[in-house]
């Protein structure tokens, strides 16, 4: 069974650990602008809320690529982006309804969760559990509600 | 079953594989129209700013890709279409059948009404065919005027300007862009172009063009001749239609589709810039000529032409587009709709606004510019018709949380 | 390395920005964020200037462990001359703008002179630019933080900033980052305020802005002291459940927290204010006032304290912007708002502590002020008149009427905003002032815990817990248990954990972490991050070496060994009750052993020999 990402907003404290973790883990630097994974404050709320690409069936981001930069991993699932072939031209940032796939500009191409080949450095780096990376059949918009219903961060609900 | 589709753009070429792997056993045909492998269009302003070869613009990289998935292409243009013996006409005594018919023949730059409008050196830039004229003749001083500045024509920019070209460019109306934003992100972009050494002549319908010792002379209202080397006209696009002309298939402005991506006539099917499809926010029928519409339409119909009922939810405007390394979208009803609230910021001296129109406490349409994080979760938002509650007065008073209020309304709300 | 090696001076006058290469020579000696700061401050500065003059400096500083994976790596300081005490000031807050500025490619910014008129600084990586903040001026940090973010359209921009306590120059104003993080004490947002200085932007997204020395030590040393703090019972557990308010109980248990200004040494409502009590139910709403813990940027403890109100307490009633969550009490803080004015109304405290941080001053000295006005009041030195309604010991609203005034620099409040001892100067009992150097007490008695006593006698910034955290071993015992009332060994003790702070405080990381890292757990992240030998000795001696330049700098300032004092009521006055019933302090006894052990004269100066072995 492919592993996902699992996200249980209520154990994050807003450390940041896993956005550095993300952003060495794939360019050798802790400037957090660089992670994939990035958690939202709800301050209103007293909330964090960590949230990254949930690697959805409909691929947006993939179909929308003019030039074929974003390939699906056979292994783990994951949508990942080639960046010598993205030509930095940001339709699948626009494409992807989650807003998790986004350009930067000092490389001039986009980024996206890449799942770490298997091996999620937010997950390890996490202190509290909050990212786990576990057997998961529900995929895509489920796991959208999934962790969304345990963000309790819309007042109507609370 | 016997799958035709009819152009190899995007959404041709997401249908094609969309139908593989919907119906192994399927024939697939697809007609590329212009004698070139499957590409992106899109691809084509960093063709000309040399961020990669033609290779570059293909929509595959694989060599084999085509054969392996067993996708016959066929380089022929479609003449015209007999839906009562279902066969699409090539040309003199050449014909394909076809059991599901794929229209997806996408646009083509629109013509302007213009004396001199088809000497030499008056182009397009709409195909690799375009881009290839322009490259062997854009050097550092040649002489571009411009007509146009949609999307495309700003687009553009940045490759023609990287090859140290003299850029004038005319618009007919006051804006640039004036079919994706409001007039304050449309005076960001004129005056970051400016900036950067374009000229802008707002205004300014050429009268004519003639061409004197090999040089273009573009006659302006105010009596002037601006002297070019290169006269590109970008005003817009059209559908390409004409060859379903007496097919009996309905046609509007494009091809009328229903939420199956289905013509009038069964098994007749419509995708991409050529498709005319159910707005999701207006309902109304409309030409949506971007990228992912096509994509999203090519798929929806190929699980329909390969019996699985799939439904389109309708199409939404919308775009990103970088002008000179501005960063600008658009989503939906950026022009706010009556009796809707609408919230702005702008920074002027950085180039920074975002602009957000509500319906009621529903987002239905967005302006940005110099903003790009997670902009993705606008068409989340406006598409899904999401109930933003007590998140529609948090936007109103900041809209740079738009991340938050997707998170919390788009699925806390049951 | 782990340094950006950039500095970033900005001159107010001008308003010119501009970059110079760090002193590495300095980086070597001080290695980061307090010492490192500070050796500048003293070596551009007049000792004697007057702090809310243009020609003192104020300087943001982070340590070369902030912005990075070590736990707590996010710390910054500001360091300035202190209006409050006069002396050297250096406040350290969390949050995430020390990361930010790292991020952005800065070890420091110096700002230099005075603007004409309200400006703030944006910082955009290596690009930094003053603008007009006259929409500003008159907004609370919490509007001010959401503005400039707005303005900028950036969400991610960490913003520090004073709210109107610095603008008017209440002499405890703080600088308040992400809204519930502060540069608390000694009066730094005053000095930001003198300068016309709202606030500071930044957003950093370079990835080159510095680097680790050895990547793979660094990941085996800071994966080691992560594991360290988990397990530990006091910063694995305590902590995150309790925050520092996990102290509340146990001080006041063991008869060492101050009470009515000082007045009384246990306080019969500490069980209602404490961190047991933020998670009970209200009976009101049925909901607590804590709703969870949360963390500075790469903290892997998460002490901070996150509340929300009851929405019905009489403080916020028709206040929406107080019914959300925001940062809650800290001990220190529920100490001061509570028990040193004997007010036990959990959710008053918390208001309090919002007005704090929403108008950025420093709840510890503003509770304690309080606290004193209250005695004045009740000795019918401070009338009702003058200050506009009743304050006796234990007015909850009299607290909170207070707290409002001096956010706002109205009535009262702007004597409040003065602090114990200009306030208790002017109405005649100066020895009623629980401070030392002018700076009020935090939330432990130089009675009850002898050792904390001297730690605040001999404070370089005035009476404060974090210089030195005698409560480790006087009450936690560690790293070793030692009896509250005895002295001996306690200078000793003292002096190291004087200079081990200093290192802690100069590296970026929180000193938090020293509840279960010793200095053989940071000093492998320290050298994994930094080039150059970084030997738990020479660790020490850089510590060393900061305190005595603060103390140099105290000295030349006009500051003598006679202010290492406490109040006469910790010398006279003996604890009433609890297991230290009948102590008074006995700093004469330790005193003059923590000269000698610090290598200075009787006269509490360093002596040559001191100077020459530290190089100062
Ligand atoms: C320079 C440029 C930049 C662009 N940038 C963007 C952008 O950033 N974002 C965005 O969303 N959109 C962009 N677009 C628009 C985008 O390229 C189109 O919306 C997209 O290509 C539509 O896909 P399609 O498959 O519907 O049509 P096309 O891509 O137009 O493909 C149609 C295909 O059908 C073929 N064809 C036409 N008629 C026939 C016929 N009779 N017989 C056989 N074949 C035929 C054509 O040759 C072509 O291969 C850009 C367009 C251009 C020109
Ligand atoms: S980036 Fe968005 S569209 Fe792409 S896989 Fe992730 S969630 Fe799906
Ligand atoms: S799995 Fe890897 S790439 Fe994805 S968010 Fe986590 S660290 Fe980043
Ligand atoms: S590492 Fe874990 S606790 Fe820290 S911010 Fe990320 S998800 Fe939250």
């Amino acid at each position: 069974m492919q592993k996902s990402l699992h996200i249980d907003p209520n154990k994050c404290t807003g450390c940041l650990q896993c956005e550095m973790a993300c952003a060495w883990e794939n360019y050798r630097t802790f400037t957090i602008a660089k992670s994939r994974i990035k958690v939202f404050s709800f301050h209103h709320e007293g909330r964090f809320v960590p949230y990254t690409c949930t690697q959805c069936d409909e691929a947006w981001c993939m179909t929308a690529c003019p030039v074929d930069a974003i390939q699906l991993d056979p292994v783990t699932g994951a949508k990942i982006v080639l960046e010598p072939t993205c030509v930095g031209c940001k339709v699948c940032t626009i494409a992807c309804p989650f807003g998790t796939i986004n350009y930067v500009a000092q490389t001039g191409k986009v980024q996206k969760c890449d799942l770490c080949d298997g091996a999620p450095a937010c997950a390890k780096a996490c202190p509290t559990a909050a990212i786990t990376y576990v057997d998961a059949d529900w995929t895509g918009l489920d796991k959208m509600r999934q962790w969304a219903g345990k963000t309790d961060t819309n007042p109507a609900t609370v | 079953m016997r799958h035709l589709i009819i152009g190899s753009g995007p959404a041709g070429v997401i249908a094609a594989e969309t139908l593989r792997k919907a119906d192994p056993a399927a024939e697939i045909t697809m007609l590329c129209g212009e004698g070139e492998p499957p590409y992106s269009r899109m691809a084509i302003p960093y063709l000309l700013r040399g961020n990669i070869e033609e290779a570059g613009t293909h929509l595959r990289k694989g060599a084999d890709h085509y054969q392996r998935l067993r996708i016959e292409l066929v380089q022929a243009r479609a003449q015209s279409v007999d839906t009562a013996s279902r066969t699409v006409s090539l040309g003199p005594g050449k014909s394909l059948p076809y059991d599901r018919l794929l229209i997806a023949t996408g646009s083509r730059p629109s013509l302007e009404r213009l004396p001199g409008i088809d000497l030499p050196g008056v182009r397009s830039c709409w195909t690799l065919d375009d881009a290839r004229a322009i490259l062997a003749k854009a050097r550092p001083g040649t002489r571009i005027v411009q007509m146009g500045a949609g999307f495309v024509g700003c687009i553009i920019m940045e490759g023609l300007l990287s090859r140290g070209v003299d850029l004038t460019i005319l618009v007919r109306s006051g804006y640039m862009v004036r079919r994706m934003m409001n007039p304050t992100a449309s005076g960001l972009l004129r005056r970051w172009c400016e900036a950067k050494g374009v000229k802008i002549l707002t205004h300014t319908q050429p009268q004519g063009i003639t061409l004197e010792g090999g040089v273009l002379q573009v006659a302006l209202p105010d009596g002037r001749t601006l002297p070019a080397d290169i006269y590109l006209s970008a005003v817009g696009v059209d559908p390409n239609l004409e060859f379903l002309a007496g097919s009996g298939i309905e046609l509007g402005q494009g091809v009328l589709v229903d939420a199956a991506m289905q013509s009038s006539m069964p098994g007749v099917y419509a995708a991409g810039d050529v498709a005319e499809a159910t707005d999701c926010l207006t309902g109304k029928r409309q030409l949506n000529a971007i990228q992912p519409n096509a994509v999203d339409q090519g798929r929806i119909a190929a699980l329909n032409m390969a019996g699985r009922p799939a439904r389109f939810k309708g199409s939404l405007v919308f775009n990103v587009l970088t002008t000179l390394g501005l960063v600008s979208s658009s989503f939906g009803e950026w022009q706010g709709i009556p009796g809707g609230e609408s919230t702005e910021l702008l920074d002027e001296a950085r180039y920074r606004y975002l602009n957000l129109q509500f319906d009621g406490d529903r987002l239905v349409g967005a302006n940005s510019v110099g903003f790009s994080d997670h902009v993705g979760a606008l068409r989340g938002l406006i598409e899904g018709r999401v109930r933003l509650g007590v998140w529609k007065q948090r936007l109103m008073e900041d809209p740079t949380q738009i991340m938050q209020a997707f998170l919390a309304a788009a699925y806390s709300v049951a | 390395m782990a340094w950006t090696k950039n500095v970033l001076r900005v001159n107010l006058e001008t308003g010119s920005c501009t970059t110079e290469p760090l002193n590495m020579e300095w980086a070597q000696d001080y290695l980061g964020q307090r010492g490192l700061a500070t050796k500048y401050l003293v070596s551009e500065t007049d000792p004697k200037v007057d702090p809310f003059s243009p020609k003192n400096k104020m300087i943001f500083v982070t340590g070369p462990l902030t912005g990075t994976m070590a736990a707590t790596g996010g710390r910054y300081s500001v360091v300035t001359k202190g209006p409050l005490t006069g002396a050297i000031a250096c406040s350290n807050s969390g949050g995430y703008f020390g990361a930010e500025l790292k991020f952005a490619g800065w070890d420091m910014v110096i700002f230099e002179g005075a603007s004409a008129k309200p400006v703030y600084l944006l910082i955009t990586d290596g690009k930094a630019e003053l603008l007009d903040a006259s929409h500003l001026w008159g907004k609370t940090v919490w509007e001010t933080e959401a503005t400039i973010k707005k303005y900028h359209q950036d969400p991610q921009i960490r913003v520090a900033a004073i709210g109107r306590a610095g603008e008017n120059r209440v002499l405890y104003a703080a600088i308040v980052n992400d809204l519930h993080r502060a540069a608390g004490r000694s009066g730094v947002g005053a000095v930001m305020g003198s300068k016309n200085l709202k606030a500071v932007a930044v957003r950093g997204t370079r990835t080159d802005a510095y680097h680790l020395a050895d990547p793979e030590a660094f990941f085996a040393a800071t994966e080691a002291g992560k594991k360290v703090l988990a397990a530990n019972g006091v910063t694995g557990q305590g902590l995150p459940t309790y925050g520092t308010q996990v102290l509340m109980n146990v001080i006041n248990e063991l008869g060492a927290l101050p009470t009515r200004n000082h007045r009384d040494i246990q306080f019969e409502g500490a069980m209602a204010i404490g961190g047991e009590a933020m998670h009970e139910k209200r009976p009101t709403d049925g909901k607590a006032n804590l709703i969870t813990n949360g963390a500075c940027f790469g903290c892997t403890i998460a002490c901070g304290r996150i509340s929300r109100m009851d929405p019905g307490h009489f403080s916020i009633k028709d206040k929406p912007q107080y019914k959300g969550a925001s940062g809650g009490v800290e001990y220190e803080a529920a100490w001061a708002l509570g028990a040193a004015n004997g007010v036990s109304d959990l959710e008053a405290l918390t208001y309090a502590n919002f007005l704090c941080n929403e108008d950025g001053f420093d709840p510890i000295s503003f509770g304690a002020t309080v606290g004193a006005a209250m005695e004045l009041y009740e000795l019918g030195l401070l009338t009702k008149e003058e200050i506009g309604f009743e304050l006796p010991f234990g007015s909850t609203e009299g607290m909170v009427r207070l707290a409002e005034l001096t956010a706002v620099g109205e009535g009262f409040g702007k004597v409040i905003g003065l602090g114990s001892k200009r306030l208790c100067t002017k109405y005649g009992r100066p020895d009623l002032s629980m401070t030392v150097k002018s700076q009020e007490f935090p939330a432990y008695d130089g009675r009850g815990l002898q050792g904390m006593g001297l730690a605040y006698a001999t404070s370089n910034r005035g009476a404060c817990h974090l210089r030195g955290y005698m409560v480790s071993p006087e009450v936690l015992g560690i790293p070793m248990k030692m009896e509250p009332q005895a002295t001996e060994g306690k200078p000793a003790m003292l002096k190291a954990f004087q200079d081990l702070t200093a290192v802690v405080d100069s590296s970026g990381l929180c000193l938090f972490t020293t509840f279960a890292w010793g200095l053989s757990d940071i000093q492998p992240q320290i050298q994994a991050a930094c080039e150059g030998d970084w030997s738990e000795e020479r660790l020490l001696l850089v510590g060393e070496r900061i305190w005595n330049m603060e103390r140099e700098y105290n000295l030349g300032a006009g500051l003598t060994g006679k202010d290492d004092n406490l109040p006469p009521r910790l010398m006279k006055e003996p604890a009433k009750t609890g297991p230290q019933k009948g102590a008074v302090s006995k700093l004469d006894i330790m005193l003059p052993e923590y000269y000698q052990v610090r290598g200075w004269t009787p006269e509490g100066v360093p002596t040559a020999e001191t100077r020459m072995r530290l190089g100062v």
